[in-house]
């Protein structure tokens, strides 16, 4: 039975559990897969270490939480620090290339571009660096079809970010594919 | 029709299982990691022409819970480590005064304040202990977010046929992950409401034996009234301390549990049959077993797992009877030992008990239980 495991990884706030909760609702509501999304979070509201964590696989699944990561999302350079370790070689590692400097080595694939600086100025909101970062996942794992991590994302935001929203979807999707 | 489905937290799930059970009345005080249950909570029961209610803190929760169950609603509160310490004494008046009600303990790091997002099992014995004296216990351990709903709506079940409280305490982790659950529709799940008094107002007393050992209970406002106190009474619900009434009434109390253990306990077997090596686990915990009793298999190692379901009352006869043939037990567990130490007693030395216990806020992972499988001869 296959099993993708992804981690959504960076700061308290920016948006990451949320990143991870559409990405798994799209695989289990929408793909029609089996999904688990669970995290772990500091007592901050913002800043500290934030993840949360994505298992999809087409038979149910047991232990929540990622064994050997797949796919990693690294939003800060801690974050790529910490959790860069257990990403398997045939892996992907997508990181913000302003905030995380140093990589770490490994065969795994790396793909990065400036995400926040993505959102904060072609989408016009920074707000939504969580929603270009997940098109970009989205992108790079394959997991789940474009057309149905769109429609999770519609159906989890406010009605009226809609467009925004889609915007920054699709502009990390591309760019992931781009930088690919 | 199709059945509606929803990607939910756990905590969102135990809030609509306790909606489908029928519970009116919620009283609480926000705690991570709980605080979910109280916010749909807040949403939902106005709609359905329930009361919210924040007290001021815990323990007024759990007075508050009393009156709200004692006035004829089903009745929730939730909380976490140190709100559940606080709630202990009215836990304790609830038992004796048999009040039936629901009780959400979703387990993090303590004693104390302890580590408030970090998961952990180290509660189950506060849900049989935590309120001193003795007195009947059930504890609900559910591993998934479609169980944790239906297990909340079977903890109001159980309070209501038994006139007792009830906790269900899912760990950190099962309480804040998701997945998807397929709602039931309104008939599918049985839902048992308390039985009411059928005679008289005036011939009315709230612990007569004369009906069984679970004596119907009425409504305040309903026409009845009675004396309820943290007190032993007698059948009318007034003080006393004639040995034989106090002797009588604390056994009744507890056999209301054990003596229906075998309708309230609820475990799941996996691979046990045939298994050299069971695992008994609970919560997110069981998750991981399931994973490495799988894994283990394919090593050519005959593992097995025995998932607890009801923590209390306590399966202890089937996990002795398992003891006869099984060369070893494992019991992973984030808190340093709780479980074992039960399991330990249930399996009277038929077969060692090896314990992993973690209480670092991690969880424990199916490579760990794999290792220590490796450790029994």
């Amino acid at each position: 039975m296959s099993r993708y495991e992804l981690r959504f990884s960076g700061a308290g706030g920016q948006g990451l559990i949320t990143a991870g909760i559409i990405m798994a609702k799209a695989a289990s509501i929408y793909e029609g897969k089996e999904a688990v999304q669970s995290q772990s979070y500091g007592p901050e509201a913002r800043g500290g270490a934030s993840k949360s964590e994505v298992i999809i696989s087409d038979g149910p699944i047991d232990y929540p939480k990622v064994t050997r990561c797949d796919a990693l999302l690294a939003m800060t350079q801690e974050a790529c620090n910490k959790y860069s370790d257990d990403l398997k070689d045939d892996g992907v590692l997508l990181y913000d290339s302003d905030l995380v400097t140093k990589l770490p080595e490994g065969n795994f694939k790396k793909v990065g571009f400036n995400i926040i600086n993505t959102a904060k100025n072609e989408v016009g909101r920074e707000i939504v660096a969580n929603i270009v970062a997940l098109g970009a996942m989205v992108a790079l794992t394959g997991q789940i079809s474009k057309e149905n991590a769109e429609k999770a994302v519609l159906s989890s935001v406010p009605e009226a970010f809609l467009e925004l929203n889609k915007k920054a979807f699709n502009m990390g999707y591309e760019k992931a594919l781009a930088a690919k | 029709m199709a059945k509606k489905v929803a990607f939910l937290q756990g905590n969102e799930a135990a809030a609509q299982g306790a909606l489908y059970a029928g519970c009116k009345f919620f009283a609480g005080y926000p705690i991570t990691p709980s605080t979910e249950v109280a916010e749909v909570m807040s949403v939902e029961l106005p709609k359905v022409g329930g009361k919210f209610i924040q007290m001021e803190d815990e323990i007024g929760a759990m007075a508050a819970l009393i009156g709200g169950s004692l006035a004829g609603s089903k009745a929730l509160t939730s909380t976490s480590g140190p709100g559940l310490s606080l709630k202990q004494e009215l836990i304790g008046y609830a038992c004796i005064a048999e009040v039936p009600c629901v009780i959400v303990n979703v387990m993090r790091g303590g004693p104390s304040t302890g580590m408030p997002t970090g998961p952990s099992q180290s509660d189950i014995m506060s849900a049989k202990w935590g309120t001193h004296g003795d007195h009947p216990a059930i504890c609900l351990v559910p591993a998934s977010v479609q169980e944790l709903y239906e297990e909340t709506i079977r903890a109001f079940n159980l309070a209501e046929k038994y006139r007792t409280p009830v906790m269900i305490m899912p760990d950190e982790i099962v309480a804040h992950m998701r997945e998807r659950i397929v709602f039931a529709e309104p008939g599918e799940i049985e839902v048992i409401d308390r039985t009411a008094p059928t005679v008289e107002p005036s011939k009315y007393k709230p612990y007569d034996t004369s009906f069984g050992d679970v004596p119907p209970l009425a409504a305040f406002g309903s026409g009845y009234k009675f004396h309820v106190t943290g007190l032993n009474k007698l059948p009318d619900g007034f003080p006393t301390t004639k040995a034989e009434y106090v002797q009588a009434e604390e056994e009744r109390q507890v056999r209301k549990v054990e003596g229906n253990a075998a309708d309230i306990m609820k475990w799941e077997e996996y691979l046990c049959d045939d298994a050299d090596i069971i695992v008994v686990a609970f919560g997110s915990t069981s998750r991981s077993a399931r994973f490495a009793v799988d894994e283990a298999r394919k090593q050519g190692i005959k593992a097995g797992l025995f998932r607890l379901i009801t923590f209390w009352p306590f399966p202890e006869a089937r996990l002795l009877e398992l003891s006869k043939k099984a060369k070893g037990f494992i019991t992973p567990e984030m808190n340093l030992g709780m479980s074992h130490g039960v399991v330990k007693a249930a399996v009277e030395g038929n077969a060692p008990v090896l314990g992993i216990f973690r209480v670092d806020g991690e969880p424990i992972n199916p490579g760990q239980i794999i290792d220590k499988m490796k450790e029994v001869k």
